[in-house]
């Protein structure tokens, strides 16, 4: 059903009783040509892009818990596309491109706000890199702008711009096309247009195993039973080491816990996504009015699920610094999640050791926003068998090749990135 | 009543790391030293490298893994923790220079 104001009103006659299931219940088929195993955003865009893009249907998508309700229902909402490296650039830069017009695509709203985005220097040294930066996205055709003090006073009132705050501001990166959406809408969205279009979507199933034969994945084992597949794409974010574990192999990455927070609802303060360098706080304002913040991971090794109060205290401090009125406010509630954190901290998308296991892992804390992105490219590649130009360098063959892609410099240390 | 989000077994509130040397203090005085993996020779190969830097990690239950205690004896300290409940198990006193 197409949601219209028609169909609203259609429904109001009907009491709001016959609105056809969200997400059809489906009778598991024996065989798919493709089985993506987990239901979050990158999954399900997947699943909605091979239907759209290339008329394959013959899809199941299993999850252990729910739709969205993994590391897509825990992050910040954030979408932005301000790296200096091409292969990062590129991909989150196409998905902002599809974020702008995926609600009308969808048909379901998104609630996708380019607010802009600004990422605060706290030196010269810090904002001259944030100029290469910016040229580097300027080169690459994106919109993007360095800011002063003065231009980021105007565009972001209550903001302590003292020059003897702990950490003074020097200047920014603007990038206007930057901003939010809405997490758990991306994953309905996606999952309702591939049910829709005859997907299967299996929620609370896990996958306990892989049906190997001559180093080839044919099926999956499940709690209800064995499913068979041409193609498996793993794509289970935290999850995803341990799915591999399965399978027989280690991939070079490490889970970490981080940590978000939301205060009570007030009116609209804060109306652009702001980051906060000294030691990382980002906060933006939602739709609600809940601020909401987040900070680095807690900086050690964790699948705990449940953060570390340091941290809480450290990213806290850091958002009073720069938003002193934050002090006026609750903190309501607070997750965390397990982010899946490679050596080079950049995602692992591609081909495995064994044909036809896929997978597409290892995005962090920094997945959400590339989720359109992911799944526009991996349809293409799971319906052509040929790997598109922005997935090819993020292989898992770069760690022994030695073409890592490490954004920030850190070196083989996930719990750094 | 029940919190709502109920405490992992043997975990408990922050981590409480016990130091071999101080006794049990917060994970606030320590720095992070990442897996004990043992490095190969310098000029290694590629293979034993890539090997050591990118698939040391062995166990995604648990890690042996290396703290330094830099608010309090200042000393590194190695130790084996459950990724999930962040209990430490098989605690020892020996560092990076003794374990190499």
């Amino acid at each position: 059903m197409k949601y219209s104001a028609v169909s609203l009103l259609q429904q109001a006659f009907g009491g709001q009783r016959k609105w056809p299931p969200f997400v059809a219940p489906a009778k598991l088929n024996a065989h798919y040509d493709i089985i993506i195993v987990g239901a979050g955003g990158h999954g399900l865009a997947t699943a909605h892009y091979l239907a759209q893009n290339h008329d394959i249907d013959d899809v199941l998508v299993l999850d252990s818990g729910w739709i969205g309700g993994g590391n897509t229902a825990r992050n910040t909402t954030i979408v932005r596309s301000d790296y200096l490296l091409p292969a990062s650039f590129a991909l989150k830069n196409f998905a902002l491109e599809l974020w702008a017009q995926l609600s009308q695509e969808l048909n379901f709203n998104l609630m996708y706000s380019p607010r802009g985005y600004i990422d605060l220097a706290h030196s010269d040294g810090e904002l001259e890199h944030f100029m290469v930066r910016a040229n580097a996205m300027r080169l690459a055709g994106a919109t993007v702008d360095i800011l002063n003090c003065r231009q980021i006073a105007e565009r972001v009132p209550g903001i302590d711009l003292g020059r003897d705050a702990r950490f003074p501001v020097s200047g920014a990166l603007y990038q206007p096309a930057g901003g939010v959406v809405r997490h758990d809408a991306v994953a309905w969205g996606f999952a309702r247009s591939a049910s829709n279009r005859g997907i299967h979507i299996q929620q609370n199933c896990a996958v306990d195993g892989f049906d190997i034969q001559a180093n080839r994945v044919v099926g999956v084992a499940t709690p209800l039973g064995r499913i068979g597949a041409g193609k498996v794409f793993v794509s289970a974010a935290g999850a995803t080491a341990s799915l591999a574990q399965l399978a027989g192999l280690r991939l070079p990455m490490e889970p970490i816990n981080v940590q978000a927070f939301v205060t009570e609802p007030v009116k609209p303060v804060l109306d652009s996504v702001v980051n906060y360098n000294a030691g990382l706080s980002y906060i933006s304002q939602s739709d609600k009015g809940e601020l909401v913040l987040g900070g680095a991971t807690d900086g050690y090794l964790s699948q705990a699920r449940r953060g570390s109060f340091a941290r809480i205290e450290d990213t806290l401090a850091r958002a009073l610094q720069i938003f002193p009125f934050l002090s006026q406010l609750r903190m309501m509630r607070h997750w965390s999640g397990t982010a899946d954190i490679p050596m080079d901290g950049n995602a692992i998308i591609g081909d495995t050791p064994v044909d036809g296991l896929i997978v597409n892992c290892g995005w962090g804390y920094a997945g959400f926003k590339a989720t359109p992105a992911v799944g526009w490219n991996m349809a293409q590649y799971l319906a052509s068998g040929k790997l598109p130009g922005l997935l090819q360098p993020f292989a898992l063959e770069r760690f022994s090749s030695g073409a890592l892609i490490d954004d920030a410099g850190i070196g083989p240390y996930p719990w750094r990135h | 009543m029940t919190p709502a989000s109920a405490p992992i077994h043997g975990a408990t509130d922050v981590l409480l790391i016990p130091c071999p040397h101080c006794g049990e203090r917060d994970e606030s005085e320590f720095d992070y030293g990442g897996r004990a993996v043992l490095l190969p020779a310098l000029d290694a190969s590629t293979g034993e490298w890539h090997q050591a830097l990118h698939l040391g990690n062995d166990s995604a239950e648990f890690a042996d893994e290396y703290w330094y205690h830099s608010a309090g004896c200042e000393r590194w300290i190695r130790l084996r923790r459950n990724l999930a409940s962040h209990d430490f198990v098989n605690t020892g006193s020996n560092g990076p220079e003794e374990a190499n």
